[in-house]
């Protein structure tokens, strides 16, 4: 049980004259303000920040924090996501002293271990995705898939080719006809086939010479892999188009085939997904990018390169396109995705993969009978279950079971997306959970369907919220704190 | 492997009531010319206990703080992070939890990033701000996109010389298959001449980006350069030092549009330049056009008072290729480490933090300035950085302190964009001591 104080606001726990830190002494001889600084750039008063000590802070912040769900206290299969186990070690490592306190512009002498680490890492990458060059400065998937777009239009302004538009398909992540609207292209949607996949015939009648890339995510967001990859590519190529492959489910082909094998030309990774960088609530992740030989002059910089006498250096790419953020790239994340490799090797990095997959048709072999997954036999890492009977039968919808699991202590499945699918409840279980999580996810599922349907469409019942009101907050934004809440 | 838990026996389980003979026949839809025949060319596997000896090793051979003084800037500084930050952040229901989309599920996210964006409107004086961005450099680059909205003008921004090289890089990058114009005014003394900016903007300018104190640590004069945007019918756009507000008036007192930042000085370690925080906040009348994600209160089915993603039909998932930027995260866990380093400042700890800055800068400068050959490079007042300007290539100056254990710069040499001859940086935060300083001017001058 909480008291109301626990969830106060910052500003309803201010007292003036409490505070929480004690600064030292000024060491220096003090000079007058105004002798430093002119009169007109000084402020009256320091902002109005809440005044508030320390126990208080403490217990405000660790109250909030047991209203979330999260990996580390709830089975989270959300599709798309990559919700998997975020190992501690990383946390200790990416602290220690040396790393953590790395000023970005200490010099590549006193900065050769984190070269080192920065180097190896792109190495690593390279190969995972068979393609070898690298430029870890995205600080997103997103920014990833911006940077590389931009990297494609470098390379064909480089051949005197002046080419406008990128295709996706429907089922595309919002991301990609945003990154490539930003970069200055015109975006193309191709329609789905009924089976889910790309259809050559609806590719091809969209590529000409005007066509500058094709971004596909493979396996794709249904959690079917694009079996005829090979040949899209080939169409690509024969007009002079490049493939983008969008890196958000890397989770299910680590070690058993490679985006530059099966055609792709450029890539983003989304650490925080496949190599548990934590997702922070929403951030932060890093989104390195490779790409293909001929592609590598154009990357952004800085990247790590070795000279002959084992050194590490920073180096900006002949022909790069620029930097796409300050200094060299989300080190904090990178690092723990380097952990995290450099603990699996392999045969570990396979296994991954392996039980990924294994879980999720597992789960989705227990859930057929009452959410039945619309395209194909065997799925990736995830799949997209409907609710369309379930909505038609009962009037129960995706959105009133993904609430109800809540009461259960399960986080709910990524509803209504993708949009092809009526109804849509994208799982993804990952592989760092337990078959019996999956037994017990299962097994509420199949009782949740069997309740009172008023009952699940009021649902979830013991949260501290329920179903708060999106319209009335678009309606009415109240987006900073005035005198509470509402 | 130890994330793993399927054993053997569980696995034939699983297959038998998938109905699959092995787990390779879930790879089928994969076609067979298109599997790696060979295991991935990486490193061997090493457990916690020989992967951490390691890491010890390689982080020895880089600088750190704990046995070295960094009084580095070009916008990453050595301030003072509280311990609480640390025991916060590091709570694994709020750095593993995904995106607040199931808010149920996330009031304490929800409610955290609310008090972000509170505590950044009140120490900005803007309307409104967001939940975060990237950081910095692409904080500047959405504040222009956004501004380009706003204006329905996309032919020409104008940045100061004075601002961070590398934000003006990424502007250029992000801008580099688009017909927008980046006009740079040049700032010779180390800040803008007002004329000089007159005559770069036009009515078809979307925006003027002041960065206020400026990469060398320089004081602008905002409200006259705000004034000047505005003028032009464009919008100011001022990245601003988060610390410096403290002493400083606030961007919404002096009339910007767009203000923005880095915020890395708000409890968040330098790590090698990354992950930072980007801040982002603008007058209400542009709400709509921001970039970004936004919380807002709302009630729940009951009436009770809750917390909500707002807005979200700006964003990528809703409006794909007519979103207000591409971006699908913020830097949730930063901007918690913002939210709780400022409600541990509160008013009175952030000027204090803001005057010993500014008090120390003042007299490293003064002591370092005494040394034959050091001057400071620009005469206008500065806040707790500053450029000092050397007789040679001050490559052999910054050696020599960080042989003694100062890493001191960057080194201007490296900006190749910056014409200012034989210079360096130097920053001083609330961390350095009085005998730090003395030890530095010591090792310089012997």
């Amino acid at each position: 049980m909480r008291n109301t104080l626990a969830t106060q606001s910052l500003f309803e726990l201010s007292h003036a004259g409490r505070r929480a830190t004690q600064l030292p002494e000024c060491d220096v001889p003090a000079r007058p303000l105004d002798e430093l600084l002119p009169a007109e750039s000084l402020a009256e008063a320091p902002p109005e920040l809440p005044e508030i000590t320390e126990p208080d802070v403490i217990r405000h912040f660790v109250n909030l924090s047991t209203l979330n769900m999260s990996v580390d206290t709830h089975f989270y299969p959300l599709g798309s996501c990559t919700m998997k186990y975020n190992p501690k070690r990383h946390e200790r490592f990416a602290g220690m002293p040396g790393i953590v306190d790395l000023h970005p512009y200490a010099p590549e002498s006193v900065s050769q271990g984190m070269l080192q680490i920065m180097f190896e890492m792109q190495q690593m990458l390279g190969e995972i995705a068979g393609l070898p060059a690298v430029s870890l400065q995205p600080a997103a998937g997103a920014q990833g898939e911006f940077a590389a777009l931009l990297t494609a239009a470098a390379y064909f302004r480089d051949k005197g080719e002046d080419r406008r538009k990128v295709l996706f398909p429907s089922s595309a992540h919002g991301t990609n006809p945003a990154s490539a609207a930003l970069a200055g292209f015109e975006t193309v949607q191709l329609e789905e086939s009924p089976g889910g996949l790309v259809s050559i015939d609806e590719l091809q009648s969209h590529l000409d010479d005007q066509t500058a890339v094709f971004m596909i995510t493979n396996p794709n967001t249904l959690g079917l892999f694009e079996r005829d990859i090979k040949e899209i590519s080939k169409r690509l190529h024969d007009v002079g188009g490049l493939v983008y492959i969008d890196g958000a489910n890397m989770n299910a082909i680590l070690g058993i085939t490679r985006p530059g094998d099966f055609g792709g030309d450029m890539m983003h990774y989304n650490v925080h997904k496949t190599f548990t960088g934590p997702h922070g609530a929403g951030g932060p992740g890093a989104g390195p990018i490779a790409v293909r030989d001929f592609l590598g002059d154009y990357l952004p910089g800085p990247i790590v390169t070795q000279s002959e006498d084992g050194t590490y250096q920073l180096t900006d790419p002949p022909k790069s396109i620029g930097r796409m953020r300050s200094f060299f790239g989300n080190v904090g994340i990178l690092l723990r995705g380097y952990f995290y490799l450099r603990t699996l090797g392999p045969d570990g990095l396979r296994a991954v993969s392996e039980n990924a997959v294994l879980n999720a048709n597992y789960l989705k072999a227990l859930l057929k009978d009452v959410l039945p997954v619309p395209h194909g036999e065997f799925c990736m890492h995830e799949f997209v279950a409907s609710a369309k009977a379930l909505k038609t039968d009962r009037n129960v919808s995706a959105m009133d079971i993904a609430k109800r699991l809540l009461d259960f202590g399960f986080h709910a499945p990524t509803v209504y997306f993708p949009l092809v699918v009526a109804e849509a409840m994208m799982m993804e279980p990952t592989e760092t959970e337990s078959k019996e999580t999956l037994d017990a996810f299962a097994d509420t599922i199949k009782t949740i369907v069997t309740e009172d349907p008023e009952f699940l469409r009021n649902a979830p019942h013991s949260t501290p919220v329920n179903r708060p009101d999106e319209v009335h907050a678009a309606r009415n934004p109240v987006l900073q704190w005035v005198s509470g809440p509402a | 492997m130890p994330y793993l838990f399927n054993t053997p026996d569980q696995k034939n389980e699983m297959l038998e009531t998938i109905g699959a003979r092995s787990v390779d026949e879930l790879f089928q839809q994969i076609p067979a010319p298109l599997r790696l025949d060979r295991p991935l060319d990486l490193p061997a596997p090493r457990c916690e206990l020989e992967l951490e000896a390691e890491i010890r090793q390689l982080a020895a051979s880089n600088a750190n703080t704990a046995n070295r003084v960094c009084m580095m800037g070009g916008g990453a500084y050595d301030h003072f992070i509280p311990s609480a930050i640390d025991e916060i952040a590091s709570r694994g229901e709020f750095y593993t939890a995904y995106t607040p989309y199931q808010a149920e599920a996330s009031q304490g996210t929800l409610q955290a990033f609310f008090e972000y964006q509170s505590l950044i409107c009140r120490l900005t004086g803007m309307d409104v701000s967001n939940a975060s961005l990237y950081e910095g450099a692409t904080a500047v680059s959405e504040a222009a996109f956004m501004a380009m909205r706003v204006k329905n003008r996309y032919d020409r921004v104008v940045m100061l010389g004075s601002v961070h090289p590398e934000y003006r890089e990424v502007l250029e990058t992000y801008c580099s298959n688009l017909p927008t114009e980046i006009v740079t005014v040049p700032t010779p003394n180390g800040v803008a001449d007002p004329d000089a900016v007159r005559e770069a903007m036009s009515e078809s300018t979307a925006c003027l980006v002041i960065q206020h104190p400026n990469f060398f640590g320089c004081l602008e004069d905002a409200k006259t350069l705000t004034d000047i945007a505005h003028e032009f019918g464009a919008l100011a756009v001022v990245s601003f030092d988060p610390i410096s507000l403290g002493l400083l008036q606030k961007p919404g007192e002096y009339g910007v549009d767009i203000a923005v930042a880095e915020g890395q000085s708000l409890g968040v370690p330098l790590q090698y330049g990354g992950p930072y925080l980007g801040i982002l906040a603008c007058r209400q009348k542009f709400l709509r056009k921001m970039p970004g994600r936004l919380i807002g209160t709302t009630v729940d089915r009951d009436g009770k008072p809750s917390y909500v993603l707002n807005l979200q039909a700006r964003e990528q998932h809703i409006r794909r290729d007519k979103a207000t930027s591409n971006i699908c995260t913020n830097q949730g866990l930063l901007a918690l480490r913002a939210t709780v380093y400022l409600s541990l400042m509160g008013p009175q700890g952030l000027r204090e933090v803001a005057e010993l800055c500014c008090q120390k800068a003042h007299y490293a400068a003064e002591q370092l300035t005494q040394i034959d050959g050091l001057e400071l490079m620009f005469s206008g007042p500065f806040f707790k950085e500053f450029a000092i300007r050397c007789e040679h290539d001050p490559t052999e100056i910054l050696e020599k302190a960080q042989a003694a254990g100062f890493d001191v710069g960057p080194n201007l040499k490296q900006f190749s964009t910056i014409d200012s001859g034989n210079g360096f940086l130097v920053a001083i935060t609330e961390k350095h001591t009085k005998a730090d300083i003395d030890r530095l001017v010591n090792v310089l001058r012997g």
